[in-house]
């Protein structure tokens, strides 16, 4: 696992005019992790977020993604990483399975791939029922894991995750949870930001973003032990705490 | 207790308020007859996730939601027929940021200011202690503010014409801990000046911060109580369970018959066994014959999301 390092980022930087949004960031992310991405609101996260996915040149620093370069290969990350966020982008006016093959023709599955997985998903999801109906009518949680399971419909290499979780109740907050070990045992590596710091326990490991630099980087039992904390609540504010700049 | 004693105590009543929205050919419940009374001066919380009726609840006492039945009143005016006195007497924060991005926020605050036939210098008293935190950026343009700031700015503007009571819906969303942390304390200090407040959120931990709390899904109210006296209330043994190998603990413990029910809490489950003679010995011994490593097992007092929960599966049955 050691040697299967699928995120690997040096020095990564990004700078807006003189701005530094993201200050030399270095981390690994081995195949498989569930790797939480924590940090206060303007720490710079979701920049780093969108270097990563490809979306955003970064101004300096090396980073592989997948094995492919960030600067030279960003067409490749893109195949071979899932996204999803709080806005989720399934199409409310398609039905469940007109998403699920929607998502599968854009990531170049094929006809077959598509109708196993289209079964698969329906089922492992529990939607039978449902699955001709339209997106809009499901409720928030469904939406959640349906969306989820959209995102990992090409088996990527890495998910990204940005606050997937935000305003569901507490036992379908849980079950997503399950579907993120389901993908993780699969050999999904999951990149995953939080404000709930329950979750960041569910984490294999953690990073905590301040003023664009990563602060510290540990697993969760570590993490409350470096900083002599009882909870990873507690050791989030004592960092972010420290924080100068704001959003 | 005496009715009309609780209403002179009473800040807001609502009785048996219901609504109904139609979408497309079906018809969502969104407020199944909700009653809960708030007192003069309370910091009363409506704790629920997305979609539990939260923000419908408050249009209706905000006076801009008409609901289909029931009713309901703010410090003693009706909420149809004397919304205009109401209109007055509330301050209100919307979910959505829903200030003027093309004013600064000394235009937004003097605009709010005046249509309540105020002026800031006035009540200034009030939201000194917030105001003080963006008035470095008063002539900033509000669009233009961080998540944090306008959310202060917001609470300035619901604040400006000395309400007696303060609608907040979900204030602290998508917040950070550490904005989120400053924002509780920001309405401690306005409930010590008298105002009564009442707010939303789906952060379950908020709950305790509130003098009490009524939990909400599915346009129904599961619970009302202090924080504490909702926790009180879960009657079976709780067990906080751990082992080496967590994520196949939780398949065993999906999978095992004697189990109610298993929830993750950061490094632990919650467990709730169905016979209460299953405690402590018969948990640890089961998962030792299923190789498990590292068994830690211990007896914990329920949560609010333990309780939540709990009141969820109850409210299916």
């Amino acid at each position: 696992m050691i040697n299967q390092n699928v995120i690997i980022a040096e020095g990564l930087t990004k700078i807006f005019g003189n701005f530094v949004a993201v200050d030399h960031i270095s981390f690994e992310v081995a195949k498989g992790e569930i790797f939480g991405f924590l940090g206060a609101n303007g720490a710079g996260k979701t920049t780093a977020m969108r270097m990563l996915c490809g979306l955003s040149t970064p101004s300096s620093g090396k980073a592989t993604v997948a094995g492919f370069d960030l600067f030279k290969d960003t067409e490749q990350i893109k195949k071979s990483i899932g996204y999803m966020s709080q806005k989720f982008s399934l199409y409310e006016d398609l039905t469940i399975r007109e998403n699920i093959q929607f998502y599968g023709g854009i990531y170049g599955l094929s006809k077959k791939q598509i109708q196993e997985k289209t079964t698969y998903l329906v089922e492992h999801l529990h939607l039978q029922n449902y699955q001709n109906s339209l997106v809009k009518s499901l409720p928030l949680g469904w939406k959640q894991k349906l969306a989820f399971s959209v995102a990992i419909v090409h088996d990527p290499a890495i998910v990204f995750l940005d606050e997937p979780t935000g305003g569901v109740d507490p036992v379908t907050r849980r079950e997503f949870w399950e579907l993120i070990y389901d993908a993780s045992e699969r050999g999904i590596t999951v990149f995953v930001t939080t404000h709930y710091m329950d979750e960041a326990e569910y984490c294999n490991r953690v990073s905590i973003m301040v003023d664009g630099r990563i602060e510290a980087l540990d697993t969760p039992q570590n993490l409350k032990k470096t900083f002599n904390s009882l909870s990873m609540d507690e050791v989030f504010l004592k960092l972010a705490r420290k924080a100068v700049r704001g959003e | 207790m005496v009715k009309s004693n609780s209403n002179n105590m009473s800040a807001v009543i609502v009785n048996n308020i219901s609504k109904k929205y139609k979408v497309e050919k079906s018809q969502v419940t969104a407020l199944n007859t909700v009653s809960f009374e708030v007192l003069k001066g309370e910091l009363f919380g409506i704790v629920g996730p997305d979609g539990s009726g939260k923000t419908s609840l408050f249009r209706v006492l905000t006076t801009l939601l008409l609901a289909d039945s029931g009713n309901a009143s703010i410090e003693g005016y009706d909420i149809v027929k004397d919304y205009k006195i109401i209109r007055k007497k509330l301050g209100y924060m919307p979910g959505r940021f829903s200030l003027y991005h093309d004013l600064t926020v000394e235009e937004n605050l003097s605009f709010f200011a005046t249509i309540f036939n105020t002026s800031i210098a006035e009540n200034y008293d009030l939201i000194k202690d917030i105001y003080q935190q963006i008035e470095p950026f008063k002539h900033r343009r509000a669009g233009k503010l961080s998540g944090g700031m306008k959310q202060k700015l917001a609470l300035c503007c619901a604040l400006i014409h000395k309400p007696s009571v303060l609608i907040l819906d979900e204030p602290t969303t998508g917040v950070d801990a550490v904005s989120r942390k400053e924002f509780w304390e920001m309405l401690q200090r306005l409930k010590a000046q008298g105002i009564t407040i009442l707010v939303s959120t789906p952060y379950m931990d908020e709950a305790s911060m509130c003098d009490r709390v009524a939990l909400m899904q599915n346009g129904q109210i599961l619970a009302i109580d202090k924080p504490d006296q909702i926790n009180l209330q879960f009657s079976k043994p709780l067990w906080a369970v751990k082992a080496a190998s967590m994520y196949s603990l939780l398949k065993t413990f999906k999978k095992w018959q004697a189990v109610e029910s298993c929830y993750s809490f950061g490094e632990y489950y919650h467990v709730v066994m169905k016979s209460d003679l299953n405690g402590n010995d018969a948990i640890k011994s089961y998962l030792l014959q299923q190789q498990f490593l590292d068994i830690e097992v211990h007896q914990i007092t329920a949560n609010i999301e333990d309780s939540f929960m709990a009141l969820m599966n109850k409210s299916h049955d």
